[in-house]
Parts: C-alpha cells; structure tokens; sequence
C-alpha cells in the first residue's frame, strides 16, 4: 500500500478554514469513464484513505478481480455492488489546500435526467464526459442541455480516452470545437475543455507528460481556481423568511426576527423593504448574523432581519428591497423536469414548494414536451412522464413572488409535491428555458414556443 | 467588482465569498430552521459524541437569542463512558433543554433484547430508539451523520423519509432539488435529518476550533487502561472487558468517536489539543469509522442494513 502512505502536505490550520467550497456535478454516460474519473480525481488528490482502498481490494479480491475495482468506492449500496450499477446521486468530498469540493457523483443510467438535474440543482460547475473516440453524441447534447437550462454557471468538457486515440490534438481541437459551439447556442456562458486520460491519468490531477501541445489547466487545476459565487451578492436582494424568533424573554422582551437564508443579493442596515406577497414596508433596523449583530449580509448567509415596523411576517413571505421587488402572479409558467415515477396531467392537484412557501396549485396546461436527444419540441403532449423536460402552466391559490430562473436560481426554482403523499413530482425553473434567444431552429417553428 | 473576481480566481476568500465553514454553517442553520418551521415535534438525536454536539452548538445559533425549540434524545446503550454521560448531563442543564433517555440496558432487563455473544450493543440501539420515535410521536429526527462517514451515508438525503417502521428504503428516496427540502410525511412515518451531511470530519474539527466549543475529555490524548481487541485498542471496564487472554496496559491514547464502550477504539496518539487533533487529522490515512468501529467491519454493507432497519 505504497501508494496510499506516503505523508501528505501537512496544512496549516489557516489554510484549512480560509479555503472556498465549490459544489460541482459530474454527467457522463455509463462507458465513458466517469467512475475512473471520479476514482482518479479522489485518489490522486489523496482523498481515499488506506482503510477504504484495503476494503475494496479485499471485495475485489473476493470476486476474483485481479486489480482493485475503484468504482467500488463509489458504489455504496448493496443493489449496486450485486448488480455492478449506480442507482442514485451520490455525493463526495474532497479537499486541496487551494479549495474544498462536494462533488454530486450524478449516475448514467436510464434515470439520467432527474439524476444530473438534481445534482445539477446545487452545481456551480459541471464535468461533461465524452469519449474521444466517439466525440460529440446525442447524450453529450443532452448533458449540454441540462446544464444550460439549470444555468449551471460553469462547464468543462472533459475529452476522455485521449489514450485511445493517439493522444492526437486534431481529435481534441474538433470535438472541443463542435460542442462548444453547440453548448454556446444553449446560453451556456463558459467552456473549459480538456482532454484527458483518467485511466492513465493524464490531465485529470497531473499534467500531462505526452500531450504537450496542451497549455491549459488540469481538471483539478481548474476545479481549484473557477471562481465561485458569481457576483450573486449583486443580484437583486431576496430573503425567504423561514422562521419568526421572539425570545419573549426578561433579556429581549420585544425582540422579532425574520430568519432565513439569503437567497440572493446584499441586505443593509436602513434598507427600504418590502414583504410580499402583503406588499407592507418597512426598513431593516439591524440584521443578526447567527447572534451578531452586522451592517450588511449577503447571499448564501443564513441570517435573521429586525424591521423598524411591527408589521405582519411570517414563515413563507419574501423580504426584498423595495426599488426591486419581483411582480407576484398566480399565474406561474415554468420550464420542469418530472421526476416522479406517476405521470404530470393537466388538471393534476399539487402542493407547490418556491422558498419557504407552500401552496397549492394546479397544473392548468402542459403546452410542450422538450426532446432532449434533438431539442425538438412535441405541442401539448397531455402528460409529462419521469425523466420528461417540458413547459408547463401552474395556477397557485395564492400569489406567488417568483423571479425568472435566468435572474435567481433560488427564488425562480420550485418543486411540485403530491398532496396524497408527499411525493416530490417535479422539479421547476421560472421563465425562458435557455438562456439564448433562438436555440432551437428546426421543430421550434412549428409551434412557436421559444425554449 | 473585480477584486472579488481576482480574489475567488486565487481560491481565497474575497469579500463577498464564504470560508467554506461559513457556507456549511450556513447550510446547517438553514436546514434547523426549515424543520421549526414545517415539523411539530422535532428531536436531536445527542449521543455526547463532537458531531451532536456540533449539532446542538449550532442550532443555539440558529435560534439565537430564542431558546432551541428542539428537545434531545440519548439512546442509551449502558456502555458509556462516564465523562461523556457527565458532559450530556451538564450541557442539557446549561442550556435549559429536555432530555429523553431511550435505554437499551431496560430492554435487555425487561428481556425484550437479548446481548450478542460479541458483547456489542451498537445494533440493538435501534429497536429502543424507533420505539421511542413512535412513543413520542417525533415526526423529524435530527441525526449528526455525514456523508463522509461511510458509503451507504454518502447515499443519504439531507431530509430521509422513514416509514411507520423507521425504515430506510435507499431506491425510494426522494430527489432533492436546490434546497427545496421535502419534509412531508404521513401519521406515523417521521424525517430524519442530517444538518451536517456536506460536513467532512476535518471539517468539523476545524469548526469545533473556531469556535472554541468543548468536547468531553476523551477526544484528548490522555493516559487509558485499554487492551488489544479486533486491531482496537478498548478501555477496560465493566461492560465485559478484557477477556481471558486479553490483557490491560497502560497507553497514551485519544477517541476519533464517541459510542458504545464496547465497540468504539482509541488511537494512540500524543494530540491533547485542537491544534494536534486537526495536525493528526489532516495526515491520518484511516478514515474515523475504518480507525475506531468494529460494527462497520462485520459486513460490507453493515451500515447500509442497520439503516435500513431504522438506525441512524
């Protein structure tokens, strides 16, 4: 166990609380090398420590393997061991001095939709596999347009396999060219592409030694450096109140906090606010962060506001500035992904989840059903079935203060429940779908609808 | 804002960007505040053990200046150790909280559990803790598990439905989208949650360190009676041992965990304090479980079939 002893970099402890998160999600389908890619990123960044590798050269001597098996670090499950598949959305962790990393290991199997979209949900970044034998496929265009409607902020193109074709750049340089034209068309706002061999480990954490016409960053290199947060503390200010404390103690015997997470943007002492859907104003007289009182506090911050008027607040309403409040409407139209196994019909009842508010809602009418393999675009399809992306129409019992995915990915997502049993059914995002004017060219046509 | 831009490029932290403690802090209080909000009856699972300590420390802030609107639950297995009991007994009275005790000692006396040959009480937690789930009508269950911890949790949602029998069923799980969590259940059904999921165990040492919270002494490389068991260093004591042919010597050791006496080894180590823990942590090759838990060795998938069944 050589390998796996030798001492790592002791850290110090400033490094270890200084450095960023960055969540990213991998996509890839289930020849193309994301387990050894997941494998080689964990084990060369020496994040699999000797216990777990010995457990898994014992359960891969004791199937008879040869070499250890290190998608067995992965597949946690009994299901998944007995049938050698991945069944779910896993998440890992692993860290460098530079940064830590939450990795939603997203599997590749026929439930891949509802899968990435999930783990694609929380991703700042997401690593799209491609064999460089095969180049661009349907399921590359598929992985490019989920990302692109998730607004996933960054995208790597990892052209695997480069071992298999020579290591030859014209490969690399054409595939790399092809899907980034085709992910750009998306609205997706950043390609990195890279290639390299996760077998052999070639770009993945060290540089490559034969493809030195190669000037850019290793996987992990990259991973280290994209920048996060993205200038959301910019976006326009919003905070779910999640919970109202009153202490109604000798201590504080008239404190009223609004607690919740900001979902975007800064909030300052004196801000002018409104809560919706009331639309009563207000300023914002301190803001509390976890007990200490601060100037300004800014997204993804839990934090609890106190306003200068005892106005009426509570769990589900929105707190937003009130030069930049969103229009609130019980007519929702939202591009989803169905997630559940029991069809969405129009007429179908729901619970509707946006924040920290529920309400109910009913599905008014299901206008299209995206084709992911063409982005071809199927007219009222009647129902939306699991693993389907299609646009569709919610009337809420109440008003709803929604903005467009495009502008806040946390205050323009939402989920559909099943009333009966809490079924999650779908996952929705406000507004346009992609983020480019036209992207599709062909089916688009026929019926108008502009995803 | 360039200078952000610049700054979050370097991979340090620029002015508008969290330490990645804070994001995972943050996270954490989210996560209290959704279950006050959408649950009756919520409980802590606290053990006394850093993770629910870790848990409690921060819902004190999550609720601050209010009082934790949550009670706690101890599953009890009879094999504690003694400074750790004291510190859950101090801590519940500090802070004014309820404490419930779901003993397995009573169910063994009462004869509706029986002891296991290999004298670990870790697997027969699980019956007094549903039961207790279902005697109190708990309907969200906070749980220190991260996802770190062992393959099966890497599999765990942040809010795990478990039905009227506590059971986990890993195919049925329901998919969790932005931070939308899901807490809908039915009579009888209940949530565990997991506020610490994203959590590695450096990273709650680190957490532990910044914000000066105490740990039962045991986590310290302190002077222990222990003997040679499974590769384990165990304390002696009276829960059964050492046995014939084990024999007790005296060695400079610390905990990783904090569980059943039984079952729960010491390392040798010489960090006696935050510092040298978080110095050893960042080095060590054996991850906590593989170092210090004997249950997890029994099978393959010993965590994944105790969860099933309903344990934590």
């Amino acid at each position: 166990m050589t390998s796996t002893t030798e001492p790592v970099e002791p850290l110090s402890v400033w490094q270890l609380s200084e450095t960023t998160l960055l969540r990213f999600a991998t996509a890839g389908s289930v020849d193309d090398g994301k387990s050894t890619l997941v494998g080689r990123l964990l084990h060369d960044s020496k994040s699999v420590l000797t216990d777990q590798l010995e457990a898994v050269e014992r359960a891969s001597a004791s199937r008879g393997q040869d070499a250890p098996d290190l998608a067995l670090l992965t597949d946690g499950l009994r299901a998944e061991r007995e049938q050698g598949i991945t069944i779910d959305v896993a998440y890992r962790y692993f860290a460098t001095p530079r940064r830590r990393f939450i990795l939603a290991d997203t599997p590749g199997h026929v439930q891949y939709t509802r899968n990435m979209v999930t783990g694609a949900s929380t991703a700042e970044l997401t690593v799209i596999l491609v064999d460089a034998r095969n180049g661009v496929v349907e399921q590359t265009r598929r992985h490019a347009a989920i990302a692109a409607l998730l607004r996933v902020p960054h995208v790597v193109l990892a052209v695997n396999k480069m071992d298999l074709v020579d290591y030859q750049e014209s490969v690399f340089a054409a595939i790399a060219e092809e899907f980034t034209a085709y992910a750009t068309e998306l609205g997706v706002p950043e390609v990195t592409a890279i290639p390299i061999s996760a077998l052999e480990g070639d770009n993945v954490v060290e540089a490559s030694a034969v493809m030195d016409w190669y000037g850019g960053p290793t996987v992990l290199e990259h991973l280290e450096t994209v920048p996060v947060s993205h200038d959301l503390a910019h976006c326009h200010a919003r905070l779910p109140v999640q919970y109202v404390i009153r202490p109604q103690t000798a201590e504080h015997p008239d404190y009223r906090g609004y607690a919740g997470q900001i979902a975007a943007g800064t909030f300052r002492v004196g801000d002018e606010v409104t809560v919706l859907p009331s639309g009563r104003t207000s300023k914002v007289s301190a803001i509390d962060v976890l007990g200490e009182p601060v100037d300004a506090a800014w997204t993804p911050q839990s934090v609890t506001l106190l306003l200068e008027d005892d106005i009426d607040v509570s769990r589900g309403d929105l707190i937003v500035p009130s030069e930049d409040a969103p229009a609130t409407s019980q007519d929702v139209e939202a591009t989803v992904c169905h997630v559940a196994d029991a069809p969405l019909t129009v007429g179908h009842r729901v619970l509707l989840k946006h924040g920290t508010r529920t309400v109910k809602a009913i599905v008014k009418d299901i206008p299209a059903r995206l084709t992911l393999d063409d982005l071809s675009l199927h007219p009222h399809p009647g129902q939306l079935v699991a693993n389907d992306i299609g646009r569709v129409k919610v009337r809420t019992a109440e008003p709803l203060p929604a903005d467009s995915y495009a502008d806040s990915r946390r205050t323009g997502s939402f989920i559909l429940i099943d009333p009966s049993d809490g079924t999650t059914l779908t996952a929705g995002m406000v507004g346009e779908s992609f983020a480019a004017p036209e992207p599709v060219k062909d089916a688009a046509d026929d019926d108008g609808w502009d995803f | 804002m360039t200078t952000t831009a610049e700054a979050a490029r370097e991979g340090t932290a620029g002015p508008y960007a969290l330490s990645h403690l804070d994001a995972l802090e943050s996270e954490a209080v989210h996560i209290f505040r959704e279950v006050a909000g959408e649950f009756e009856r919520p409980v802590i699972l606290f053990s006394g053990g850093k993770d629910s300590i870790l848990m409690l420390h921060l819902a004190l802030k999550a609720f601050a200046p209010a009082a934790v609107p949550f009670s706690l639950l101890h599953v009890d297995t009879g094999h504690n150790f003694p400074e750790v009991l004291e510190y859950r007994d101090r801590t519940v009275e500090k802070h004014g909280l309820r404490l419930h005790v779901a003993s397995v000692q009573d169910y063994i006396d009462r004869g509706v559990l029986r002891e296991r040959p290999d004298g670990t009480r870790n697997p027969l937690q699980t019956l007094p803790l549903t039961e207790k789930i279902q005697a109190e009508k708990f309907d969200a269950v906070f749980g220190g598990g991260r996802r770190d911890e062992e393959k099966a949790r890497a599999k765990e949602r942040v809010f795990s439905l478990r039905d009227e029998f506590s059971q986990w069923d890993p195919r049925r799980q329901r998919p969790e989208l932005w931070n939308l969590y899901n807490g809908r259940h039915a009579p009888g059904e209940h949530v565990r949650v997991f506020p610490l999921s994203n959590w590695t165990e450096l990273d709650v040492w680190q957490y532990i360190a910044r914000e000066g919270i105490e740990l039962p002494q045991i986590y310290y490389a302190h002077e222990r009676e222990v003997f040679a068991r499974s590769g384990m260093w165990l304390t002696a004591g009276e829960w059964g041992g050492p046995k014939d042919g084990e024999t007790t010597e005296k060695r400079r050791v610390r905990y990783r965990t904090v569980g059943d006496m039984s079952c729960t080894g010491a390392v040798d180590s010489d960090a006696d304090s935050i510092e040298k823990v978080i110095a050893e942590i960042a080095v060590t090759r054996l991850t906590e479980r593989g170092a210090t838990r004997a249950d997890d060795k029994m099978s393959e998938a010993a965590m994944e079939d105790r969860k099933r069944e309903g344990y934590f």
